[in-house]
C-alpha cells in the first residue's frame, strides 16, 4: 500500500487512516500514497474531507487511527512545526498569512532569516524584504510594496505569496489546499504551472481540489475522496479528462441531472 | 536583482511625513505634545517646564512604563493581563517577608523574587494556552488570588498588613545588601534628583523595540496576536510565545516592585492594586489594538508619559487632584479615536 510502482518509497503515505471528532467521524479508512516526484490529486467535493486530510498531512492533527508514513517511515507529528522540519510545506485554505503584517514579514513568518548569535541574534530586515519581493518576481507575483500589510492584498494575491512562502521553503513535499478556488483564470493557469514546476524540479506535491479540469492538467495521480472515505484512485495513464470529471460528480448523477435539465429545454 | 529593489511605479511615493504618520504610536506622540503644552502653560509654580518638574514627571513615568511597555507587547501578542498591578504589591512584599522573616540577603531575596513572578507569569500563560479561556478571565481570577493572598500572608507573617524594616537589621544595624540594591533600583542622580527607575524605563523600552522589530521572536509576537492559527499553521510555537509574553509582564511588575520596595523600605500588602488598568490605558493610548496584532513598544512608554505628566501637571496647575481620573479618561477616549482616525486618514484604503 505505501510502496509506488518504483522501489522507491512514497514521500507521504497514509495507511488505513481514520480521524474522529467526538463521535463525528470525518475521514476513516483511507490509504494513499504521494510518489516521490510527482502530483498527486486529492478530488473531493464540499464535505468530502478534504481539509481534514490536508490537516492530517501536514500535522495540525493527529490521526484516530491508522499510520502515516514519510519516506517509508511511520511518522506521527505532533505539531505543523514538526512536519515542516521535515520539509512537508502547507498551503492552507484560509491561507496561512496575518492580515495585519507586512508582506515580507508574513512570508518569512515561522523561518526567518537571522544573523549574530543570542542574544544579539536580529532579524535580516533589509536582505528578508528584498529577498521577498525577487522571490515573488520570480514566480510571477508582482507585489507593490513588501511593506503592505498582507490584508491590503487580493485574495490571488495573498494566495499567490502563501503558494510561493510554501515553495521556497518547502523543500520535499508540498501540500496545496484548493490554492486555485479564489483565482481567475489567468492566475490560476500561473498557479498550476508553478505546481508542475515545482514536481518537476523535484518536489513532490498535494493538490487538493475540487476542479476535476485542474486536477487532469497537472496531475500523475489522482484519489477520490467522498463523504470521508476514498473512492477511487487513477493514475493519469488509465484515466481521461472526461471520466474523472463524472467520476468526481457523481457519474450517474449527473447522467440523471443532465437528462432532466435536457427534459425540461 | 534590478527587479526586487527598483521602485515600483504603482507605488506613489509616501513622503517622509506620510511614512511617520503611519507609525502605530504617532497620534500619541503629538497627544504627549499637546498635553505637555497644555500643562507647561497651566503650570501655576513654574516648575513642570524645568528639569525638577521634568525629573518629578518621568518619576512617575517611568514606574508605570517599565510594565506598560510589558502590557503593549502582550497586548500586541492578543492578551491582557490584569494581574500586573497586583504584582508589583506580591512581588515587593515576597522580597520583604524573605529578607525580614526569613533573613535571607537582600541579593538572594530580590533574585528569588524574579524567580517567583517568572513562575507567577508562567501559570497566568499557561493556564490561558491550556484552558483556552480568555486571558481577562484567567487574570482576573489571578488578580484576585494573590490580592487575598497578599493581605492573608502578610498578616499571618507580621500581624500587620505591611513588610517593613527593609533598610535595617532588627538590631538597627543596616541590612548588608540594602545599599547596593537601592543604589541600583532606587537611586538618585544628577541635580535634579532623576529617578534610576527613568534609565531602566528607557533602556527597557530600547530593548523591547528592539525585540519587537529586529528579531524572530518579535516576528511571532505580532503574528500570534494577529492570526493566531495562521501562526500555528506555519510553525510559530504559539503557546511558548504567548507564555514567555505574559512571563515578561509579570517580571516587569516585579521590577517595580522591587524599585518601590527599595524606595520606601517597606510595602503595603494593597501596592499596586488598581494600577492595571493605567498600563491597559498607557498601551492603548500608545496606538496598541486592544484586539492584538497591531502596535508598538514605544508606544506604551509614550502613553505612560502623558499619564505622568497628567499626575504631576495636575498637581502643579493646583487642580484637586481628584479630577485626574477624570483627565485619564478623557485622554484614553480622545487619544483611541484620534489613533483610529489617524489611521484612517494616512492609511489610505488599508484597513
Amino acid at each position: 500500500m505505501t510502496e509506488t510502482s518504483s522501489h522507491e518509497p512514497a514521500a507521504l503515505a497514509l495507511e488505513n487512516v481514520g480521524k474522529r471528532f467526538g463521535s463525528v467521524i470525518a475521514l476513516s479508512d483511507v490509504s494513499m500514497s504521494v510518489p516521490k516526484n510527482q502530483v498527486t490529486c486529492v478530488l473531493g467535493d464540499n464535505g468530502a474531507g478534504k481539509s481534514t486530510l490536508i490537516k492530517i498531512l501536514s500535522g495540525v492533527h493527529t490521526p484516530s487511527d491508522g499510520q502515516m508514513y514519510v519516506n517509508g517511515e511511520p511518522t506521527t507529528f505532533g505539531s505543523p512545526r514538526e512536519a515542516l522540519d521535515m520539509g512537508i510545506a502547507t498551503v492552507f485554505q484560509d491561507l496561512a498569512t496575518v492580515p495585519l503584517m507586512a508582506v515580507w514579514r508574513n512570508f518569512y513568518l515561522g523561518n526567518e532569516p537571522t544573523r549574530g548569535f543570542w542574544p544579539f541574534k536580529g532579524l535580516r530586515t533589509k536582505y528578508a524584504k528584498e529577498s521577498c519581493k525577487a522571490e515573488l518576481a520570480e514566480m510571477g507575483i508582482d507585489i507593490r510594496d513588501t511593506e503592505q500589510p498582507v490584508g491590503t492584498l487580493s485574495g490571488g494575491e495573498r494566495q499567490a505569496v502563501s503558494i510561493a512562502r510554501a515553495v521556497h521553503f518547502g523543500a520535499n513535499v508540498l501540500i496545496l489546499d484548493e490554492p486555485t478556488s479564489a483565482l481567475g483564470v489567468k492566475q490560476s493557469g500561473v498557479v498550476l504551472k508553478h505546481i508542475r514546476n515545482a514536481a518537476d524540479a523535484g518536489v513532490s506535491v498535494v493538490f487538493i481540489t475540487h476542479n476535476p479540469h485542474h486536477a487532469y492538467l497537472v496531475g500523475d495521480n489522482f484519489y477520490l475522496l467522498n463523504r470521508g472515505q476514498m473512492m477511487a484512485e487513477y493514475t493519469k495513464e488509465n484515466v481521461s479528462r472526461e471520466e474523472l470529471v463524472k467520476a468526481m460528480a457523481g457519474g450517474a448523477e449527473l447522467d440523471a441531472l443532465a437528462h432532466e435539465l435536457g427534459a425540461k429545454g | 536583482m534590478s527587479t526586487a529593489t527598483a521602485v515600483d511605479e504603482r507605488v506613489s511615493k509616501a513622503s517622509p511625513l506620510t511614512r511617520l504618520m503611519r507609525r502605530p504610536e504617532i497620534g500619541a506622540l503629538m497627544g504627549a505634545l499637546v498635553v505637555y503644552i497644555f500643562f507647561a502653560v497651566a503650570d501655576q509654580t513654574g516648575t513642570f517646564f524645568s528639569l525638577d518638574g521634568t525629573a518629578r514627571w518621568t518619576d512617575v513615568a517611568s514606574t508605570y512604563g517599565i510594565i506598560a511597555i510589558a502590557v503593549a507587547l502582550l497586548m500586541i501578542g492578543g492578551e491582557f493581563d490584569l494581574s500586573s498591578g497586583v504584582m508589583i504589591g506580591s512581588s515587593g512584599l515576597f522580597a520583604g517577608l524573605l529578607m525580614t522573616e526569613y533573613n535571607i540577603g537582600v541579593w538572594p531575596s530580590i533574585f528569588l523574587t524574579f524567580l517567583f513572578a517568572a513562575a507567577i507569569g508562567f501559570t497566568n500563560g499557561w493556564l490561558v494556552v491550556t484552558t483556552g479561556l480568555p486571558s481577562f478571565i484567567v487574570t482576573l481570577a489571578m488578580f484576585f488570588s494573590l490580592r487575598g493572598i497578599n493581605l492573608g500572608v502578610t498578616k499571618l507573617l507580621t500581624d500587620t498588613v505591611r513588610v517593613a524594616g527593609i533598610a535595617e537589621l532588627p538590631d538597627g544595624s543596616p541590612r548588608p545588601g540594602y545599599e547596593s540594591a537601592k543604589a541600583v533600583f532606587a537611586s538618585d542622580f544628577s541635580a535634579y534628583s532623576f529617578r534610576i527607575a527613568v534609565v531602566w524605563w528607557l533602556v527597557l523600552t530600547v530593548l523591547a523595540t528592539l525585540v519587537l522589530t529586529r528579531t524572530r521572536f518579535g516576528n511571532w509576537i505580532f503574528a500570534v496576536g494577529g492570526d493566531s492559527n495562521a501562526a500555528r499553521n506555519v510553525g510559530v510555537p504559539v503557546r511558548r510565545t504567548k507564555i514567555m509574553l505574559f512571563m515578561y509582564v509579570s517580571m516587569s511588575s516585579c521590577l517595580v516592585g522591587i524599585i518601590s520596595l527599595m524606595r520606601l523600605k517597606s510595602m503595603q500588602a494593597g501596592q499596586g492594586v488598581t494600577q492595571e488598568f493605567i498600563f491597559i490605558i498607557a498601551a492603548v493610548v500608545g496606538g496598541c489594538l486592544l484586539t492584538g496584532g497591531y502596535g508598538s513598544a514605544i508606544g506604551g512608554t509614550i502613553g505612560a508619559a502623558i499619564i505622568g505628566m497628567a499626575f504631576i501637571g495636575i498637581a502643579y496647575a493646583q487642580w484637586n487632584t481628584d479630577w485626574t481620573w477624570l483627565f485619564l479618561g478623557l485622554i484614553l477616549f480622545v487619544a483611541v479615536l484620534t489613533n483610529s482616525l489617524i489611521r484612517r486618514r494616512f492609511q489610505g484604503a488599508r484597513k
